[in-house]
């Protein structure tokens, strides 16, 4: 994988012809290297030749399965370093299991937002599980713990995959401002692609500036078309057209940028709910994915945000941004208990590869391991 | 409506201490158990939430408060008290360089809406008759630098540019230079959102400090960010030492934690709040009035600014007087509708008021939609009818009804309202004259 970056750089390097922007580019390589964190070496490029260049690089480099994972474990290192380190040492200061054992755990989950509530039904359940299975050694509840996660936020019969079979698909992108829709769409469709799908994408934010152009260098990175109006069109014109343009070009999968909006503006939220009608209406024979992006770094307000998106339309999955820096995304746990909307993608870097599945298994277990 | 959850979890748990007599130590135990929980759900970070809980209790159970008359109130004061002490006192302002140009970097996460504030904060320089530049320092997301362009466009302010194939490094020093020959006075840096333990992008950012050598370095952050704005606060603050933070998406229903443990954590002031995706609407956080709005005392002193930025001074002292003399008519009714809208949404408008607490708001959702609904039905209304609603009998409801598309029933609500409305204007009279009287804006609040 690296091999790829390494060779796009110096290709860059002679577009750039900078003494100095090598040094740099070179030495960012290197960090690069031991982080395990692949940014802004795509996010400099520009021309579409390199592009596709670049592209048929990846194609060729077909199995790659373990680093995906590694960048997944990778990504999630941080959170699982700070929490587990914390519950670690918890656990080693006490010899045996007591209340106020509880309370630091308590305080641990508490701090990676998790939430009052869910932590309390956590911490409840721990003490009871400890009472029954008579539990004395501070270790063993470690295990415990993660169980009683894992067991929240397992559901029967969710779907923690992408709701895009039969083609042709529509996957709908809404969420508050900032999140990472629009890079969110830019992987999601390179990813798409690269298994083999005929990917569309309509520019649905014609509020924010620039953000046309912002989704057009996705798409050119992706090499995914574009479907535009100018700023400041109606919205639900532009995903209408999307529609038309992907029946017609017989696509598989259709993915709906909408513009950044608080949920707490009926508004905005109207549009939204008139957007998705559209959807509806117009494309009533395609799978329907609505996916809300959810920033990780986000706290308790998260619910809200699922709520009341939900309410207007109908959520069916969640992808998580952000999830490389030292946010837990802690709030993802009570989301899928209580609101049993299944999170299907996580986004661990600013890379177009950066986009990864959610399992909860792994999940759990980077977290507490 | 700002912390709006969070004020109305506070009044619920301190409501239980007011008017009581005595309190004893379990009942103001019960009280903190409340507060503890309403601040971690707003996010407060929870180191925060503990040393506050303990000053607070150690200061209620003293005995100032349990001899005193209205121990609930002392309480309720305290509280205020500390909570104003954890924003920090008083309004940080922009601090300008003695010798012109003055720097300001903006940092902060991907998202947190730097280009956004970085535009509408050359939109307030600009009001206060300064020549802001903006420099688009943002080489590495897609459409960054074409972004802020727009938005300088919008606002009328210049952008400094060099496309994204250069040094942001050297982009500053090149936009310090600009700036100095063209006369611009304050300078804005607009940079690349990063991650705070993105080791290479923090050193990049840190070149750029040592470059330009900021008056002013502001951390934008998210206010919906959860337990983890302390540590990107700390991290941003380490290595660049921030001189404030502007937090935005305010605007949104989170409960605002993250404003309420930065200043405790970073010892750094808030110095602006984004209120809306329009570039005006960046406001300055005064942190006392914001611990009055949170234990819903209301804010009469944001409110009186913004009526006095955006009221047309005159006809407002018109207006005053046909509501003394009780002569108000659809016309000046009207007129007001247009005024109000200039102050901003309704629901941020009440919530200033002393008395309307969140929770009477809640449920009540005056869109602008209504207004324009409003707006129809009296200029469906004929001049006199205006004038002397009096008149309006059921067939001239038909009329107005058929003219503004809406129904009689919308008429005649709208006819109710402007009754009540006229009687809500005699109490507010009647309530400045007190006020006039004390002198102060000393509400009975509770």
């Amino acid at each position: 994988m690296f091999k790829w970056f390494k060779k796009k750089d110096k290709k860059k390097d002679e577009i750039f012809d900078k003494e100095e922007l090598i040094e740099e580019k070179d030495e960012a390589e290197t960090q690069e290297v031991e982080d395990d964190e692949i940014d802004e070496n795509i996010n400099v490029e520009s021309t579409v030749n390199e592009l596709e260049e670049g592209k048929e690089e990846v194609e060729d480099k077909a199995p790659k399965k373990i680093s995906l994972f590694e960048k997944l474990m990778g990504g999630l290192t941080k959170t699982r370093k700070d929490i587990s380190s914390k519950i670690d040492n918890i656990l080693k200061s006490y010899k045996k299991v007591d209340e106020e054992l509880f309370d630091d755990l308590e305080e641990v989950l508490v701090t990676a937002d998790v939430g009052v509530n869910t932590t309390m039904t956590l911490i409840d359940n721990l003490r009871e599980r400890v009472k029954e299975e008579k539990v004395s050694e501070p270790k063993e509840v470690k295990e415990l713990l993660k169980d009683e996660i894992k067991k929240l936020m397992t559901e029967e019969n969710m779907d923690y995959k992408l709701n895009i079979e039969p083609s042709p698909a529509i996957i709908l992108v809404v969420g508050v401002n900032g999140v990472g829709k629009t890079t969110t769409i830019g992987k999601l469709a390179y990813r798409l692609k690269r298994e083999g799908k005929k990917v569309l994408i309509a520019a649905g934010d014609t509020f924010r500036a620039a953000a046309i152009e912002q989704l057009e260098e996705w798409g050119n990175r992706a090499g995914v078309d574009v479907i535009s109006h100018s700023e400041g069109a109606d919205p639900a014109a532009v995903i209408f057209d999307g529609i038309q343009a992907a029946k017609a070009r017989k696509v598989d999968v259709l993915i709906c940028d909408t513009a950044g909006r608080l949920h707490n503006k009926s508004n905005l939220m109207n549009e939204l709910n008139k957007i998705f009608r559209i959807t509806e209406r117009e494309f009533n024979e395609a799978t329907k994915e609505v996916l809300l992006v959810l920033d990780a770094t986000t706290g308790q307000n998260a619910m809200n945000q699922a709520k009341v998106f939900n309410e207007v339309a109908n959520i069916t999955g969640i992808a998580l941004t952000k999830l490389d820096g030292t946010a837990k995304g802690g709030v993802i746990i009570a989301l899928q208990s209580e609101l049993k909307i299944p999170v299907k993608l996580v986004g661990v870097g600013e890379g177009i590869e950066d986009l990864q599945p959610f399992i909860v298994e792994d999940f759990v277990k980077a977290i507490i391991d | 409506m700002v912390f709006e959850s969070l004020s109305e979890k506070l009044q619920n748990a301190l409501s239980k201490l007011r008017g009581k007599g005595k309190l004893s130590e379990k009942d103001v135990d019960m009280a903190m158990r409340e507060v503890r929980l309403a601040l971690l759900e707003a996010d407060v970070n929870f180191k925060v939430v503990k040393d506050f809980v303990k000053n607070v209790k150690e200061r209620a159970i003293g005995s100032e408060v349990m001899e005193s008359l209205t121990p609930g109130q002392q309480v309720i004061k305290i509280v205020n008290e500390e909570l104003t002490k954890l924003m920090g006192e008083k309004e940080a302002k922009i601090n300008f360089s003695p010798s012109p140009p003055t720097v300001i970097l903006m940092c902060g996460l991907q998202g947190a809406g730097k280009t956004t504030t970085s535009g509408k904060l050359a939109f307030n320089l600009k009001k206060q008759n300064k020549r802001p530049l903006l420099v688009a320092c943002d080489i590495y997301r897609p459409a960054a630098i074409k972004q802020l362009e727009v938005v300088g466009e919008k606002v009328d302010v210049p952008v400094f540019t060099m496309g994204n194939k250069v040094n942001p490094v050297d982009i500053a020093k090149a936009a310090l230079e600009h700036g100095k020959k063209h006369g611009n006075d304050v300078i804005i840096i607009d940079t690349a959102g990063r991650l705070h333990i993105d080791e290479e992008l923090m050193e990049e950012i840190e070149n750029i400090h040592s470059a330009v050598n900021p008056q002013e370095v502001l951390l934008v952050l998210d206010a919906m960010t959860g337990q983890d704005a302390v540590n990107v606060a700390e991290a941003f603050n380490e290595r660049l030492g921030i001189t404030g933070v502007i937090l935005t998406k305010l605007d949104g229903d989170a409960r605002g934690g993250a404003a309420l443990s930065l200043r405790a954590v970073t010892q750094k002031p808030i110095k602006f709040v984004g209120m809306g995706e329009k570039l005006d609407q960046l406001e300055p956080f005064h942190p006392d009035r914001m611990a009055s709005r949170i234990l819903g005392m209301g804010d009469v002193l944001s409110l009186i600014e913004k009526a006095q930025a955006n009221i047309d001074a005159k006809k407002a002292l018109e207006l005053e007087k046909k509501i003394r003399t009780q002569q108000f008519t659809f016309d000046d009714f009207l007129d007001q509708l247009e005024q109000m809208k200039s102050l901003g949404p309704l629901d941020q408008i009440l919530g200033m008021l002393p008395g309307i607490n969140s929770k009477a708001l809640k449920g009540l959702d005056v869109s602008e939609k209504d207004i324009i609904k409003i707006q129809a039905i009296i200029q469906s209304m004929t001049k006199k009818e205006r004038e002397n609603p009096d008149i309006i009998d059921s067939s001239r409801r038909k009329r107005i009804a058929r003219g503004s598309g809406t129904t009689v029933q919308d008429v005649n609500k709208l006819l109710k309202q402007f009754k009540e409305t006229k009687k809500m204007m005699k109490k507010f009279t009647d309530m400045e004259k007190t006020l006039k009287k004390r002198g102060k804006f000393g509400f009975p609040f509770f």
